[in-house]
């Protein structure tokens, strides 16, 4: 840590920093509303699929970036798990030098696109910032900036490959392609590693792919990333199930030093209620696949979805929000969200829970469904419904939710999709004995290292949590990739 | 890309392919399964490996013409590429010594019992074959079951070909006269229905290779969820095969009908397209 302090502090005292900071008074900076980023008309984005947030100009940006105090202790960074230098970015963004605001984000965030579009900030970054602990002000927007000075490389067609090492012959296998993977596999590529990601699925992405809609996170921006990748020399093995295509054994036959597991949380749960199989219910990661990944809601495509009058979404994650918020752009006429507990409980992006209610969502808090009946053809028709009310704590820190007897009563509904959580990927743990698991069916690893029991795997993500962010998952796979080459040079070569 | 190497029409609606796959032909068990996407716009379908040459890298599927995705295939022809085939998936058949193993398979569903006959029949078992279908020109791959059946019973509902009755009658002609050890059926969710209840007045411990709609064949979203004594269990990680005494087959056959609206529009398109 010393030395990150010092750095920072010397970075901070470049001279093209100290004549911004001198060129506005803090007085001035503090006193600057926060821009507001521009967003679809809520009637209008309800019945499409493009982005809901429409970006920053390069003004708004600018102005936006003058309200960064550029702290002498920037908070703000230990807030970003994968420790941005944020007020570096910000004030190339204030000189105007965009691409260099993007390259100061490549230098530790791999997906600064997606991160910008997808963090919650208002518990990372934001939340950390000297405007929400010290003056109580709202933050300075770092995630909207994220996203601009992202964008504003990307759109200039002047996307910066960082460096490679020279090619040191080592191959290295990285196993599933979500945010963990990516970003693992671009740390090792950089080291020179002959790096080959595994991927289940036909595409490349994991969830952000699969599960997080176009409306929030246009694909065609992961596919950028993912270009960048393949240019550096990153080697994608779609439709390769690790564990079933060929065993983790064939592939150190194959010349493969080291594995980074980032299989993600892939095991939908359900409830287990009376109905629960009728026809017309469905996973969050279903419905949300046939939509994202396979394009259901296009006619040129051949899966299949059902789309209905009333659809009842049960839970209250973004997972949750990402499925209402797409039955209402499917055309719902009453689009419902079925939370057991309360809206501050609610685990969801704030972001999210207000456009939701903009675009005309019902939010149906403190309620529980307890059975599904179906029509002759199993088809759902209606949902049994408990009002709950909030009892004390439990081990989440959450008040605990207790229904309220003889308080039961029915919803027809169309479509049910339900949201409450996934546990993780089976796959790999099935398919590599000896393994050390937790209760949960987590792989248990090093904190530092992501090693795992075995030596020569190493894991991050949601595998290992359970369930996290995009931007946890790429520090994970960043810090396994620093694990993987330590391991490497000392135990491997020599 | 997968490229077809073979094809070869049985009837007018069942065709076998075989197809370049050579990482799965050398990790396919029997009772696998992959998943397919024809092309870029298509859907994901499951197909169960009917056979596969390590040698050659390949693997075979025997496909029946249901809806939009299994014409489509019909309809490929040797050198054409598949974009997208992913597996073995699915638990593999537990194969073991046990004594007498009575196999049925229904119409399309004698292609995934191949393997296993076969199995049962090289694991020293006394194995006997019901073949079932409509008519004659269904029954498919009948001589490679004589190959490895000890015997081979060939009924037809007209009684163009065989015995004339269904597969049930078929099974019970051998439960009655010999001891069975050990049942398998695959075929249409209906016929699986019975045959488990054929075997289960006998008390015959049975197993059935469920073919319930899938996405990704990963255990990821559920669409292949089934009702197993009582239990929710995944086709795709937990399966194929079930105790067939124990799953519900009429919630199976509703989950079937899913779509159906959606696809018999879907195939009306396409027919549109093709003629
Ligand atoms: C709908 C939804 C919305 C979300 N919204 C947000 C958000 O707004 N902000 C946020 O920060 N987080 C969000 N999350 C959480 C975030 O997406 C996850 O925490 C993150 O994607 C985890 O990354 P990962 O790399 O560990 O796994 P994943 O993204 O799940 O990727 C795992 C990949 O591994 C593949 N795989 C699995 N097993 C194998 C195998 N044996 N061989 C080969 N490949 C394999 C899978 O197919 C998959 O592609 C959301 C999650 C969902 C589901
Ligand atoms: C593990 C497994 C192994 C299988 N192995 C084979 C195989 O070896 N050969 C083969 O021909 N088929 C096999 N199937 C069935 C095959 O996947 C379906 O026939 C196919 O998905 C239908 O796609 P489609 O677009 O042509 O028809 P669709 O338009 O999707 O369906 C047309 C009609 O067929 C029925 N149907 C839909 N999905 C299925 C299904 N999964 N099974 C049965 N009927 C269905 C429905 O009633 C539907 O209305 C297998 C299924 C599973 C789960
Ligand atoms: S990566 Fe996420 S947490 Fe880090 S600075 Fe960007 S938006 Fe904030
Ligand atoms: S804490 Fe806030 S004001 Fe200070 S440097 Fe970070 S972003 Fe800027
Ligand atoms: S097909 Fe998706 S879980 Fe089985």
């Amino acid at each position: 840590m010393e030395n990150i302090a010092e750095y920072l502090k010397e970075e901070r005292s470049q001279p093209w920093r100290d004549e911004l900071r001198k060129s506005m008074k803090a007085k001035e900076r503090t006193s600057i509303e926060r821009v507001h980023m521009p967003e679809q008309d809520p009637v209008e984005r309800s019945h499409n699929y493009l982005e809901v947030n429409l970006g920053l100009t390069e003004e708004m940006a600018i102005t936006e970036a003058h309200r960064c105090l550029d702290c002498p202790d920037p908070t703000c960074i230990s807030g970003c798990p994968v420790n941005i230098n944020i007020p570096k970015f910000i004030k190339k963004i204030e000189a105007h030098d965009f691409l260099g605001a993007a390259k100061v984000l490549k230098e530790t965030n791999a997906l600064p696109a997606v991160c910008g579009r997808v963090c919650p900030q208002e518990v990372q970054c934001e939340n950390s910032c000297f405007y929400t602990v010290k003056l109580k002000k709202t933050p300075i927007a770092i995630g909207n900036l994220e996203r601009f000075a992202a964008d504003y490389e990307r759109n200039s067609g002047k996307i910066s490959v960082p460096e490679i090492a020279e090619h040191n012959n080592t191959k290295v296998a990285v196993i599933g392609s979500g945010p963990a993977g990516l970003a693992a596999c671009g740390d090792l590529i950089k080291m020179g590693y002959d790096v080959t990601v595994f991927e289940a699925l036909h595409d490349v992405g994991g969830v952000l792919k699969y599960g997080i809609p176009e409306y929030r996170l246009p694909n065609e921006i992961v596919d950028v990333e993912i270009e960048n990748l393949r240019k550096m020399g990153v080697k994608f093995h779609t439709n390769f199930i690790v564990g079933k295509t060929a065993s983790l054994d064939m592939l150190r036959e194959q010349g493969y030093t080291a594995f980074f597991v980032g299989s993600g949380a892939g095991l939908p749960r359900f409830m287990n209620i009376p109905g629960e199989n009728s026809v017309g219910i469905y996973s969050s990661n279903e419905y949300l696949t046939r939509i994202n990944l396979m394009h259901a809601t296009d006619p040129d495509y051949d899966t299949p979805v059902h789309d209905g009058k009333t659809v009842a979404i049960i839970g209250g994650g973004n997972t949750a929000m990402d499925s209402v918020r797409t039955a209402k752009r499917m055309g719902a006429k009453r689009a419902i969200l079925i939370y057991r507990r309360s809206e501050a409980e609610m685990p969801a992006r704030m972001e999210e829970v207000k456009h939701a209610k903009e675009e005309g969502i019902e939010f149906m808090t403190l309620h529980n469904p307890v059975s599904y009946e179906a029509d002759e053809k199993g088809r759902v028709t209606k949902m049994v419904v408990q009002k709950m009310e909030l009892g004390e704590p439990d081990a989440s820190g959450r008040r605990r939710p207790i229904p309220i007897e003889g308080s039961e009563f029915e919803i027809e509904v169309d479509v049910v999709v339900v949201a409450i959580g996934v546990s993780p990927n089976p796959l790999i743990p099935h398919a590599v004995p000896g393994l050390e698991m937790s209760r949960w069916g987590t792989i248990i690893v090093d904190k530092e290292t992501m090693q795992s029991s075995i030596p020569d795997i190493f894991a991050g993500g949601d595998i290992v949590r359970g369930g996290a962010t995009v931007i946890l998952a790429m520090g994970d796979g960043r810090r396994a990739a620093a694990g993987i080459h330590k391991y490497i040079t000392e135990k491997v070569k020599k | 890309m997968n490229k077809i190497i073979e094809k070869e029409l049985f009837s007018e609606n069942v065709c076998r392919f075989v197809v370049e796959a050579p990482e799965i032909a050398i990790a396919r068990k029997p009772g696998n399964f992959i998943i397919l996407r024809l092309d870029k716009k298509g859907e994901r379908i499951p197909l169960t490996i009917a056979s596969a040459d390590t040698e050659k890298g390949t693997i075979t599927l025997v496909v029946q013409r249901v809806g939009v995705t299994t014409a489509k295939m019909l309809n490929m022809n040797e050198g054409d590429s598949i974009l997208d085939i992913a597996g073995p998936l699915g638990k593999p058949t537990h194969i073991e010594k046990v004594g007498t193993v009575l196999c049925a398979g229904g119409g399309v569903g004698v292609a995934p019992l191949l393997p296993i006959v076969e199995g049962f029949k090289n694991a020293g078992n006394r194995v006997i074959t019901v073949l079932a279908a409509r008519s004659k020109d269904l029954i498919i791959l009948e001589k490679e079951m004589r190959e490895f059946s000890d015997e081979l019973i060939v009924m037809t509902d007209d009684g163009s070909y065989g015995k004339k009755g269904l597969v049930t009658q078929g099974m019970e002609e051998v439960i009655t006269r010999e001891k069975v050890d050990l049942s398998v059926v695959i075929g249409p969710a209906i016929m699986m229905k019975f045959a488990a209840l054929t075997t289960k007045k006998y008390n015959i411990k049975t197993y059935a290779s469920l073919n319930t709609i899938m996405v990704d064949g990963t255990g990821m979203c559920g669409a292949c969820r089934v009702s197993v004594g009582g239990k929710t269990r995944f086709v795709c990680i937990d399966g194929p095969e079930f105790d067939a005494h124990e799953v519900d087959f009429d919630e199976m056959m509703q989950r079937l009908g899913a779509f159906k609206e959606q696809e018999t529009e879907a195939y009306e398109r396409y027919l549109k397209t093709v003629s």
